[in-house]
């Protein structure tokens, strides 16, 4: 047994109290603008209760009738950025997999050459290399479409060197026993692999979610028309302090909208999400 | 005995395909043109390119500002990382003593995490933004000259709170991972030898997750290195008077706006061999391997 001070286990509670605080802190500060009328938002101190303009605001922000950016609806902005969300979650899911799988289960030549190939990718992120990266893009046609959103991030080595890990703890013997069962790597893959991979293949979503929905930089260089902004570029384009016109309660409720869904995310999957990130790191 | 495998000739290199197609296309053809990049030099006009050899390296490494850039990263990453790991041990200690309560400290503690970094800055810009941040109206109050938008330094802190405060909920998460995988027993056998909370800590917590510390430790770094770009511009757009321009910043700056095209990939070359440095240091003295992104 180990003692316990009297005072041990309040104090600990108090500082994750305070923890909580700083953490959640700047979410609730702009929730709470966002609420406000633009007129209190600009009167500082802010309330630090939530304001009555909550139906008004966020109905403005989905539905009002003109567009704050260059005629785009936040409706848009979501669906664009939700599009890149899953596009590179599922893209690098999908194309990991497979190399993957053809990496352990297979022998063949230059096998080691395709996976330094892959393996050399690893975290050099796209922001290193963005200038060439971006040429590419305008020889490619691909700038302002979503094709260019995605392809760029998923050329990346970690996910397939996490299924490549967890298939070599894979026993040989299901192999053999499926070549003796006469079923063919494709069958093998879809009816064995596939399902023991479920929780690997989970957690990994919910990582490339976020790693999608939270791009700044990419997204920022290669849409030019406001229709393909993501979230977060045209929350920051709104931004503005030096213009007296900047609809401040708009930002505060497309900060918030910027903030919900991939939140929603990771708290709703948080066991897969704390298991990829902690466990399959190790 | 060697792996159980399929004997197909093609198929591997069918499933290799899209992975080896969307690399060579995304990775190597652009990490290729920033090598040849980096030896070219441009006219002023555009009209001519002629090869410079390793002049655009000497250049970017004698010019003040890209010094400047260094000095700036170091600072900040340094100050984030520190930050955002004592703050994230501190919390996953307490985690460790309560009992009650748990798994809600746990969610409301990794929500910053699923925030965009740009968003994350631009939340604490509302707060702390002369005009109508509350935080700078009560600083004000309190007689300091607050305004991050004119004051390096001012502008400096807010960058690094708000990368620090991004990166807490991810090192809180590996620090409890790490903290519960130490067997029991040895803090057990301290506490009868009469080892008092902060002594086992210090003597036997501390020494035990030192390979998390260092883990996180380089991926703090790469973090406030790479995917602060967001915060940055968010906030201080690597004002003022480029207080706060890191060296990603630049290579965004000098390439997209200032269109030095030799200077950035040069840049961009250079900050490969870092990442490719880091990467090894990572895989050389720590055992843990993928970082995601």
């Amino acid at each position: 047994m180990i003692e316990r001070s009297p005072l041990g286990r309040p104090l600990a509670h108090l500082l994750l109290i305070v923890g909580i605080l700083i953490v959640a802190f700047p979410i609730y500060y702009t929730f709470t603008a966002s609420t406000q009328t633009i007129q209190t938002i600009l009167r500082p101190p802010l309330p630090l209760t939530p304001g009555s303009e909550f139906a008004n605001n966020y109905g403005e922000a989905l539905f009002g009738g003109i567009g704050r950016i260059g005629g785009v609806g936040v409706g848009t902005l979501l669906f664009n950025t939700t599009v890149m969300a899953l596009g590179v979650a599922c893209g690098k899911i999908a194309i990991s997999i497979l190399s993957a799988f053809a990496i352990v289960f297979f022998r063949f030549p230059l096998r080691m050459v395709f996976f330094w190939l892959i393996f050399i990718t690893l975290m050099l992120p796209v922001e290193v290399r963005i200038l060439p990266t971006y040429k590419v893009m305008v020889d490619l046609g691909l700038i302002d479409t979503y094709a260019g959103l995605i392809l760029p991030l998923i050329a990346s080595a970690t996910a397939t060197l996490l299924f490549r890990q967890f298939f070599m703890t894979i026993p040989g013997e299901l192999v053999e026993a499926a070549r003796i069962d006469a079923a063919g790597p494709m069958r093998f893959f879809r009816d064995i692999l596939l399902p023991l991979s479920k929780t690997n293949i989970a957690a990994l979503f919910v990582i490339l979610f976020i790693y999608g929905w939270t791009q700044y930089l990419w997204p920022l260089l290669v849409t030019n028309n406001n229709q393909m902004n993501t979230i977060v570029i045209a929350l920051k384009k709104m931004v503005s302090f030096a213009d007296a016109d900047t609809p401040w309660h708009l930002v505060m409720v497309t900060a918030i909208l910027a903030i919900v869904p991939p939140v929603l995310v990771v708290v709703l999957m948080q066991r897969w999400f704390v298991r990829g990130l902690v466990e399959t790191e190790k | 005995m060697p792996r159980a495998v399929f004997p197909n000739r093609i198929l591997p290199y069918a499933l290799l395909a899209p992975q080896v197609a969307i690399t060579l296309v995304f990775f190597y053809w652009p990490a290729s043109q920033a090598l040849y990049q980096s030896t070219l030099r441009q006219d002023p006009f555009g009209l001519k390119t002629r090869f410079v050899g390793l002049e655009n390296f000497e250049a970017v490494l004698s010019d003040p500002s890209y010094l400047n850039a260094i000095e700036t990263t170091l600072i900040f990453s340094l100050a984030t990382a520190a930050l955002a790991m004592a703050l994230a041990l501190l919390f996953a200690s307490a985690a460790e003593k309560v009992i009650a309560g748990k798994g809600l400290y746990r969610t409301l503690m990794i929500w910053p995490y699923a925030v965009a970094p740009a968003v994350a800055g631009l939340l604490w810009l509302f707060m702390f933004n002369p005009t109508m941040g509350t935080f700078a109206y009560i600083l004000r109050r309190s007689g300091i000259p607050w305004d991050p938008l004119l004051d390096g330094n001012q502008a400096m802190l807010l960058v690094i709170f708000a990368a620090a405060w991004k990166q807490i909920s991810y090192n809180f998460l590996f620090f409890v991972a790490a903290m519960q995988s130490i067997p029991r027993s040895l803090i057990e056998a301290a506490a009868i030898d009469g080892a008092r909370s902060t002594k086992r800590f210090w003597t036997i917590v501390f020494p035990l997750i030192a390979p998390t510390t260092f883990f996180l430790l380089v991926v703090n770094t790469v973090y406030a290195f790479f995917d602060t770009f967001g915060i940055i511009d968010a906030v201080t757009a690597g004002g003022p008077a480029k207080a706060t321009e890191t060296l990603v910043y630049k290579v965004y700056n000098d390439g997209f706006v200032n269109l030095d095209l030799g200077g950035s990939a040069a840049q961009s070359v250079i900050l490969m061999a870092i990442v490719i440095a880091l990467t090894a240091i990572q895989f050389r003295y720590v055992e843990r391997k993928v970082h995601y992104g």
